[in-house]
């Protein structure tokens, strides 16, 4: 029997009720479970975590394809974004394989194939606990910049005079936030408890002091209005290496 | 073997109990040697099935990717290239041949779990609570195309309890059984055949995959005495409607998961599992609705 348009109309109105009461829940659960916590370490490559959560298909292809079994799938539950791919850095730090294995088995993307040299990768940034870090408190470690894959660049030794005693030193582990991968190393070596040198991801730790300060001591021109730091010194001028004040109460400009 | 009971009804014998789930058995070591194959590689480093049921390597040569889950990422406004896009092609290809609802049957880990609560309705009878509109899966599938655009991730492969229990199965447990427990509980208890007949939009897409299929269920016309037994096994019984049965000789309804079990079951042998040439039922099948 041919239904009357009545109930048609109630048909369509139920469907319609129903997809959008689904839907509803459903866009909460995806919220909940889909959107970036920059919460979790991602193998190298990974993009924005935003646009990374849209592009993972969550195959797991890069996860066996570590051959460290650094990677793993998060679990429903247990940890954020389930079905994706993450590392904890404390258990086994990503081992910077040259041939980047789990980028070339990502078949989406969502682990950028233009990364080509494993050192330039940006998974995470180290950061020490200054307080319980055995070198800040005087003793020789140095284990941290001895494992780290870019010694000397992603951790350097800061010389600095031991005051208390007056006769011995500090030999302070640092990171610098442009050359550290994230691997992990550092932290799965570290000798305290817990560890003194933690991964995170980038973008809880990168710091940026802004366009307007500049290091006079590395930026060594002249101060002009339009310093841009990072775009390359102004050439040195030869010129004044007179007291700021001398300057002024010469009657000299500013902006000289 | 065979021996009179008392009853006059001869007993079957197991060669024969066997003999008629096989195409059952068939389905379970497909469904669960393609679980094992895909552990393999992570446990014992085998080199034929790597990845999970959402994007896979076959033989590490030859890329395998569902094309639902391609499709919402598409939607989510990322734009995807090279082998993942071949992979969705080989898939497509293979279900455009053998029908897209194969997946489903012999496939999808989810089967095992709602099938088994099919069975224990079965033993069990429990009639079901509720009448669900099987179309609600074209509105699921609609719903996880347009969410994947408003929230920019895929958003079926998300939540989906197929992608989700196979990972888990294969790359270890969390606590996504609980959802896989509560499709068992409401297919068992409220719905008869409540997600994959009715909810699940993966399956609905693979459907459409297997438009022009080549096997289907022939059916003789003739011999069939009308038991019914068929359509009380079947989990898309409205595929074996019988007129349209009679006018077309074959079930041809794309919602049709050639799990076969009726072929087996049917006393006359009136089901059987043949190959068809598709095309001349393109306009049968286009008008066709789904009921």
């Amino acid at each position: 029997m041919p239904l009357t348009r009545r109930q048609m109309a109630v048909r369509a109105a139920r469907s319609i009720t129903a997809g959008a009461v689904a839907g509803t829940i459903w866009y909460q659960l995806l919220r909940s479970q889909a959107t970036a916590h920059a919460s979790m370490l991602r193998p190298p490559g990974a993009l924005d975590e935003q646009d990374f959560l849209g592009r993972c298909i969550k195959c797991g292809n890069c996860v066996s394809d570590c051959p460290f079994d650094t990677l793993k799938l998060a679990r429903l539950g247990r940890e954020n974004t389930p079905g994706t791919p993450f590392y904890e850095a404390r258990q086994e730090p990503c081992h910077m394989c040259t041939d980047i294995p789990c980028i070339k088995s990502c078949p989406t993307g969502a682990l950028d194939p233009e990364l080509q040299n494993i050192n330039e990768s940006k998974m995470g940034l180290a950061e020490i606990n200054e307080e319980t870090c055995l070198a800040y408190l005087g003793l020789r470690c140095e284990i941290c910049y001895r494992v780290c894959p870019k010694i000397g660049k992603a951790v350097t030794l800061r010389y600095r005079s031991q005051e208390r005693t007056g006769k011995h030193a500090f030999l302070e582990p640092v990171i610098h936030q442009d050359e550290c991968t994230g691997c992990g190393m550092c932290e799965h070596a570290c000798p305290t408890d817990e560890a003194s040198v933690r991964v995170l991801p980038r973008s809880l730790v990168f710091g940026s002091f802004g366009r307007h300060y500049r290091l006079g001591w590395e930026d060594r021109g002249v101060i002009t209005r339009d310093f841009e730091p990072g775009a390359g010194t102004p050439a040195a001028v030869p010129g004044s290496r007179e007291k700021a004040l001398n300057t002024l109460n010469r009657g000299g400009k500013l902006y000289d | 073997m065979t021996e009179n009971n008392g009853n006059d009804v001869p007993r079957e014998a197991p060669a024969k109990i066997l003999w008629g789930m096989r195409y059952l058995l068939a389905r379970r070591m497909t469904q669960i040697g393609i679980l094992f194959l895909f552990s393999g590689a992570l446990l014992w480093d085998w080199r034929v099935l790597r990845g999970n049921l959402s994007a896979s390597w076959l033989f590490e040569a030859i890329p395998l990717a569902d094309p639902f889950a391609v499709l919402q990422i598409f939607f989510a406004g990322q734009s995807l290239e090279g082998d993942v896009l071949w992979g969705v092609l080989i898939v497509i290809l293979f279900y455009a041949l053998v029908g897209g609802r194969v997946f489903c049957s012999w496939v999808c880990p989810m089967n095992m779990v709602t099938d088994l609560a099919a069975w224990t309705r079965r033993k069990l009878n429990i009639r079901s609570a509720y009448q669900l509109n099987r179309s609600l899966r074209w509105v699921a599938m609609f719903t996880a195309l347009v969410l994947s655009g408003l929230t920019g991730v895929a958003a079926f492969e998300w939540i989906s309890p197929v992608s989700g229990l196979h990972r888990e199965l294969v790359f270890g447990l969390g606590i996504g059984w609980t959802a896989v427990f509560g499709i068992f509980l409401f297919d068992l208890l409220l719905v008869r055949h409540g997600w994959c007949g009715h909810l699940c939009p993966l399956g609905v897409f693979y459907s459409l995959l297997g438009v022009f299929r080549l096997p289907r269920i022939r059916f003789d016309a003739d011999s069939c005495d009308q038991c019914g037994q068929c359509h009380r096994i079947c989990p898309e019984p409205h595929v074996l409607n019988l007129s349209e049965l009679r006018a077309a000789g074959r079930v041809n309804s794309r919602d049709c998961t050639n799990c076969l079990r009726c072929t087996t079951l049917c006393p006359q042998d009136s089901l059987a599992l043949g190959l068809v040439n598709p095309l001349p039922d393109l306009q049968q099948i286009e008008t066709k609705e789904v009921s």
